[in-house]
């Protein structure tokens, strides 16, 4: 979270925040576990109602910030949802809606996704295969009403929920990508499981699959910096949302080193735990440095966004999973229990860390980067 | 010149560069020779010589004392442009970013006139003369004393872990100057001329053929009275001013550091790519891996020392929060080394006789503690973290609230 947030920003995130605490504590989240969706169609669109669908939306498109710098307020809302587990397709329907903004039209189905009638996500993995949207198996193939799609997506979030799905794939002329109605005839979604208790998976086959000209997001072909700024709005979002959940899992594992005695002294006056605790704490702040500058650098739309949101997938993906882990030895074996809440935000940055690239992709992807710009000036 | 916003600032000092600093490919690599120390402390005065005749030295400094009573962001402006050339590195740390910031904050007038105005001009050097051979993270518990003689100070002991104080000028000396009382309340800092009468300098050789530190010896070393910085008896609030700037440099904080980077040998700043394919392996995924776990380590560093930064100016962190990227810092130079030992394999252990090749990273990796050891060690700022930012109960000392003479010094 940055500091100099704007009074408007405050509020916002204080909004946000109570109606969390209010309406999906953790004991709601255990509830939601068990039902078929993870979440509440009426309880999202309340929540679109409280700007969480608006703020990537231009304003004469039905959207509205609340500072001048949408993203960042948007990740406000992310990594309010962190500190709580929170259910909700936030990444897939934003991420959905960035794209459709950048690519004009579709005025219809923004504001299906901007009210919260309706739920959009991006089928962009495929099966097999790791973090490549830009070389998708999925085909277009042109017929005379439009495109016929073939292939399957899977890892799609909320795919089983969703009411749109922005598929990206190879045409003919290249990179491309479509908007496809959840009832299209050959379109069909298979459940998967999922580590995360409240956070859905689904495979969507698409088994010829005819899509009309309308249903083209952006141009024919020429879908790759959209597709690049798709993987950016992602990718930073669930970066804030797992600084979240550290931040919060952090507070109260040093709640409980002051609270928990051991030979007559509370676990936070030990050394070797202190500067576990030191080392989390920096690592922690880190995490959020890292996150800010990503997402000011992809609001901006800066030239370095690509490296920066790459460096904060793998750096808060990484040191999230580590920093949890430690906090469970901190807590000592109530830290694995069902009952304790440890294990919630353990799922969910485990899951943070395996999508939308892994930290391994990242690194890689970072070299890519990093080489060549370096190697012409050698 | 008041009035140019930080844009006009920087293209001007784009300019001014271009014409008058010379390029870095061009500087002479025997002056990073360890045995060429001298004359590269030569040559950073006559570089900070250069900055200061064209009106960009101590950019951030008051104008009063020589600088130019700018915000840190034009400084920060200026350091993005002088990437290409050849900058004074050296005198950055300790002399402006420590010592000059501490003497601003917590000395007099005449001091401040004098030593920042010489240290701006390039005429002058500093150097810190806090540790002791005895210890160095206790360091309130120095033992090297000053004694009152009429006007004057005597001074007596031996400092250690000064880096380059044979060509210093001037160094802040921590001692003791009231043993009645505890530990905190009986130091005074002087300002020490490096070259008075009594002062031994015997140069440290360390592992990788470095003899920038020293060990000094003060042998009845005549101080003046105005020789005292902050008041008698007061020097641990001097010390603390200055170990905040210290974790603040270390962590690449400061706003009076001048160019990028701290003079690192050629050897460190040598791209991971350019090790990955002198040893045939730039296009192992595994390699680039860590070329990539590289670089987004040292940007989450970069966005941790603007977070900390922006949280200390707007006061939304306390000052102790500096020792955060104090601590980030060691453990990027850390997993650096490391990642240029696995990335070189073999070649960095031997080779062929007269081409070293790789080699350079195992004899960097020697030194692979020294980011974590100076400017105060990492378990230090452990306990800093742990106990001041999250108020964790500090650490058992015998020496608490005792008359420092009676707080044993030994086994004996």
């Amino acid at each position: 979270m940055d500091f100099d947030l704007t009074p408007d920003q405050k509020l916002f995130r204080a909004t946000t925040k109570k109606f969390l605490d209010t309406e999906v504590p953790l004991a709601t989240v255990r509830e939601w576990a068990d039902g078929p969706d993870g979440f509440a169609r009426d309880w999202w669109a309340r929540g679109a109602e409280l700007g969480w669908t608006t703020l990537l939306v231009p304003e004469d498109r039905g959207g509205g910030s609340v500072s001048d710098a949408g993203l960042l307020d948007l990740l406000i809302v992310a990594e309010e949802m962190g500190r709580l587990v929170s259910p909700g397709p936030l990444l897939p329907v934003n991420t959905v809606l960035a794209a459709l903004v950048d690519a004009g039209g579709h005025a219809e189905e923004i504001e299906s996704l901007v009210c919260g009638r309706a739920v959009g996500t991006w089928a962009v993995y495929e099966p097999g295969r790791g973090w490549s949207p830009e070389s998708p198996g999925v085909t277009a193939t042109p017929t005379d009403e439009g495109w016929t799609l073939s292939g399957v997506k899977d890892r799609v979030e909320a795919a089983d929920q969703a009411d749109l799905f922005l598929v990206t794939v190879r045409a003919p002329e290249g990179l491309t990508q479509f908007l496809v109605p959840r009832g299209a005839p050959g379109l069909r979604v298979e459940p998967l499981w999922s580590l995360d208790l409240v956070r859905r998976f689904g495979e969507v086959h698409f088994d010829g699959v005819a899509v009309p000209a309308p249903a083209l997001v952006g141009r024919l072909g020429a879908a790759a910096p959209l597709v690049e700024r798709q993987r950016q709005i992602a990718s930073v979002l669930q970066s804030a949302e797992t600084a979240g959940a550290v931040d919060r899992v952090f507070e109260f594992t040093v709640a409980w080193a002051f609270d928990r005695y051991s030979f007559g002294r509370p676990l936070a006056s030990y050394q070797a735990l202190k500067h576990r605790f030191a080392d989390s704490k920096t690592w922690l702040e880190a995490c959020h440095g890292i996150v800010s500058a990503a997402g000011r650098a992809v609001q901006d739309r800066a030239p370095d966004a690509a490296e920066l949101v790459a460096a904060a997938a793998c750096y808060v993906g990484s040191r999230a999973t580590e920093i949890i882990q430690d906090c469970v030895q901190m807590h000592g074996g109530i830290g694995v229990t069902w009952e304790h809440d440890l294990h919630l935000y353990l799922r969910r940055v485990t899951v943070n860390r395996a999508l939308y690239g892994t930290p391994e992709e990242h690194r890689r992807a970072l070299a890519d980067l990093v080489i060549p710009s370096e190697g012409v000036s050698a | 010149m008041s009035t140019e916003t930080v844009e006009e600032f920087r293209l001007r000092a784009r300019a001014w560069l271009a014409e008058q600093m010379p390029r870095l490919e061009d500087r002479d690599p025997g002056l990073d020779d360890p045995e060429n120390d001298r004359a590269s402390w030569e040559r950073t005065k006559q570089l900070q010589r250069i900055l200061w005749n064209g009106g960009f030295a101590g950019i951030a400094f008051p104008r009063a004392y020589g600088g130019l009573g700018l915000t840190p962001e034009y400084q920060r402006a200026f350091n993005a442009e002088s990437g290409p050339y050849e900058m004074p590195l050296r005198i950055n740390i300790p002399t402006l970013s420590i010592c000059a910031a501490t003497i601003l904050d917590m000395g007099s007038e005449q001091q401040k006139r004098d030593r920042i105005g010489a240290a701006l001009r390039g005429d002058e050097l500093m150097v810190q003369f806090l540790s002791e051979p005895k210890g160095g993270s206790d360091l309130a518990g120095v033992v090297t004393r000053a004694e009152r003689d009429g006007d004057v100070w005597v001074l007596n002991g031996a400092k250690i872990w000064s880096s380059g104080a044979y060509a210093a000028d001037y160094g802040l000396c921590l001692v003791r100057t009231d043993w009645s009382v505890r530990k905190h309340a009986g130091l005074t800092m002087f300002l020490v001329p490096v070259r008075a009468e009594g002062v031994t300098i015997r140069r440290i050789r360390q592992v990788n053929g470095s003899t920038e530190f020293c060990e000094e010896f003060f042998d009845d070393v005549i101080l003046p009275a105005d020789a005292v910085v902050g008041e008698v008896n007061g020097g641990w609030a001097v010390a603390s001013r200055q170990l905040y700037w210290e974790r603040t440099s270390m962590g690449g904080g400061s706003p009076y550091v001048s160019g990028q980077g701290r003079g690192a040998p050629a050897a460190a700043g040598r791209a991971l790519w350019d090790l990955a394919r002198s040893v045939g392996r730039l296009e192992d995924p595994k390699v680039r891996e860590l070329i990539g776990e590289s670089r987004a380590n040292h940007l989450v560093q970069g966005a941790l020392v603007r977070r900390v930064t922006a949280g200390l100016v707007g006061g939304h962190l306390p000052g102790p929060s500096a020792s955060m990227t104090r601590l980030f810092h060691a453990e990027t130079d850390w997993r650096d080394s490391d990642i240029r030992l696995e990335i070189a394999g073999s070649a960095a252990v031997t080779g062929p006789v007269g081409q070293h090749g790789a080699g350079e990273v195992s004899e960097l990796s020697l030194n692979r503690q020294a980011g974590s050891l100076g400017g105060g060690s990492t378990e230090m700022a452990r306990n800093v973290i742990s106990e001041r930012l999250l108020g964790m109960p500090r650490e058992y000392a015998a020496d608490r609230d005792v008359p420092f003479k009676d707080v044993k010094q030994g086994r004996t």
